[in-house]
């Protein structure tokens, strides 16, 4: 069973709908003591990091918790950042802090019309290498079956730099971490319950890691 | 370097759980089940679609609620809702069903507080405000109700109102072009897409694969929306993307 957190920020029948069209079981966590049993965590988002708030104390130990005993964890747009120290549109709201980054605003450029929002579909690149090189292919499980440059769907003002826990990174006048992937700890800035089949193919490839 | 495509938008109008289609906003004509098309749009390879309810009857309100829920179960896509959206509960209640943005016209106008409201319950991201404008003189007015009341608006000027209100996105139609096949109106488009930061769908008049390289470059649009050429199969989204690519405007294939 997949706990799909609902913290009060928009709309979850989007990720609801695909989960049933690939066939998982899902709950809506009621208290933070049902994370424990949960095979996977999701913790979805739209809109502001702001709603965050929501996700208090008792929500952080129990899905810190979880994640220590190797309970896989998820973000998706807003829940990815989350799993950051914080972000610039909310500077109060501390995020889970499991990987280390601060997510900032994107600056966009006028001169090329590139704006803010980043709404539509960009590719997802695997980051370069310590030598400037950029590999073939992604590395980790979140995208493993993935084409090359899969197309997948965004809307976010803010986002997290690329660090080493990045898998994916896109380019929207800068590179940002479109994918990161340290251990089981997994989040993507996309909306894969958006982005048709690649989307599809990374949710799948998410349950099977919680083996369900 | 620029990756972020181009996006091509399949609009279904709807009513009784039906679509249809209008010419320049009239004499609607049949076209088919909206399931079923979002079936075929989304192996095709559209990027968004677009249900506008067209009759707002409390009744086809209902329908409408079916409608998109049967659409969503066919698609992994964005899913805009349009048509009659008057007000917070009428939103949720597409939100609900299965829409991922709202489209709002009249009733922004009316009350440009929704707007603000829906964003900050939502997200922008989930806000589109919809402008029907037509050519007056040396400006672009708005006009409402489906095209038949004049709403005394500037479009650039409603458009950057809209943005500051919190949309995510403008739904700009051409009332001039609509339904006409003549090519999207670049200048209302341009005119548009400069004044505001947020991204412009391009919507009314097309008819042929060179109208969209058009609006993307000559008319600055972010997306282009289109109804019937897409719906009577005259033009595949599959063929719309290969010549887009060929011209060398990125889109996803």
């Amino acid at each position: 069973m997949i706990a799909l957190v609902d913290y009060g920020a928009g709309n979850l029948t989007s990720v609801k709908k695909a989960l049933t069209a690939l066939g998982a079981e899902f709950m809506v966590p009621e208290s933070p003591d049902d994370c424990a049993a949960a095979a996977g965590l999701i913790v979805p988002g739209v809109g502001h990091f702001s709603a965050t708030t929501a996700l208090g104390a008792p929500w952080r130990d129990a899905i810190g918790r979880a994640v220590r005993a190797g309970t896989p964890l998820f973000g998706i747009c807003v829940g990815m950042q989350w799993l950051f120290e914080g972000s610039d549109e909310a500077p109060d709201v501390p995020g889970l802090g499991v990987l280390e980054g601060r997510c900032q605003l994107l600056r966009g450029d006028a001169w090329q019309r590139l704006k803010i929002p980043h709404v539509g579909w960009n590719v997802l690149q695997p980051p370069r290498g310590p030598h400037g090189s950029a590999p073939d292919a992604f590395s980790g499980r979140l995208l493993a079956g993935l084409p090359s440059a899969p197309h997948v769907y965004f809307t976010h003002s803010y986002a997290a730099p690329v660090t080493t826990d990045c898998v994916a990174s896109t380019t929207h006048a800068e590179s940002f971490a479109a994918a990161v992937e340290r251990d089981h700890v997994f989040g993507v800035q996309f909306h894969p319950e958006k982005s048709g089949d690649a989307g599809l193919q990374i949710l799948r490839n998410y349950l099977e890691m919680c083996a369900c | 370097m620029r990756l972020l495509t181009k996006r091509i938008i399949a609009c279904m109008d709807v009513r009784d759980g039906q679509v249809v289609k209008g010419v320049k906003f009239q004499q609607l004509r049949h076209a088919g089940d909206p399931a079923a098309l979002a079936r075929r749009y989304n192996v095709e390879g559209i990027d968004e679609v677009v249900v506008l309810d067209v009759t707002a009857t409390l009744e086809s309100r209902r329908a409408l609620a079916r409608t998109i829920s049967a659409v969503a179960r066919e698609i992994f896509l964005p899913l805009t809702v349009g048509g009659g959206i008057r007000s917070e509960d009428a939103a949720a209640a597409a939100v609900d069903a299965g829409a991922d943005k709202v489209s709002l016209n009249t009733a922004a106008l009316r009350d440009p507080k929704l707007i603000t409201t829906l964003a900050q319950r939502y997200g922008s991201q989930a806000v589109i405000v919809a402008i029907d404008a037509k050519r007056q003189n040396d400006r672009f007015g708005v006009f409402v109700r489906s095209g038949t009341s004049d709403a005394a608006r500037d479009a650039v000027e409603w458009a950057r109102e809209a943005e500051a209100r919190g949309a995510g996105e403008i739904l700009l139609t051409s009332m001039d072009r609509d339904g006409t096949r003549a090519g999207f109106d670049c200048e209302l488009t341009a005119t548009v897409a400069d004044a505001v930061n947020i991204p412009v769908i391009a919507s009314g008049g097309a008819g042929g694969l060179e109208h969209f390289a058009e609006v993307f470059t000559r008319g600055h649009a972010d997306a282009a929306l289109a109804a019937s050429i897409f719906h009577y199969a005259d033009t595949s989204v599959a063929d719309l993307k290969r010549h887009l690519n060929a011209e060398g405007i990125p889109v996803r294939l």
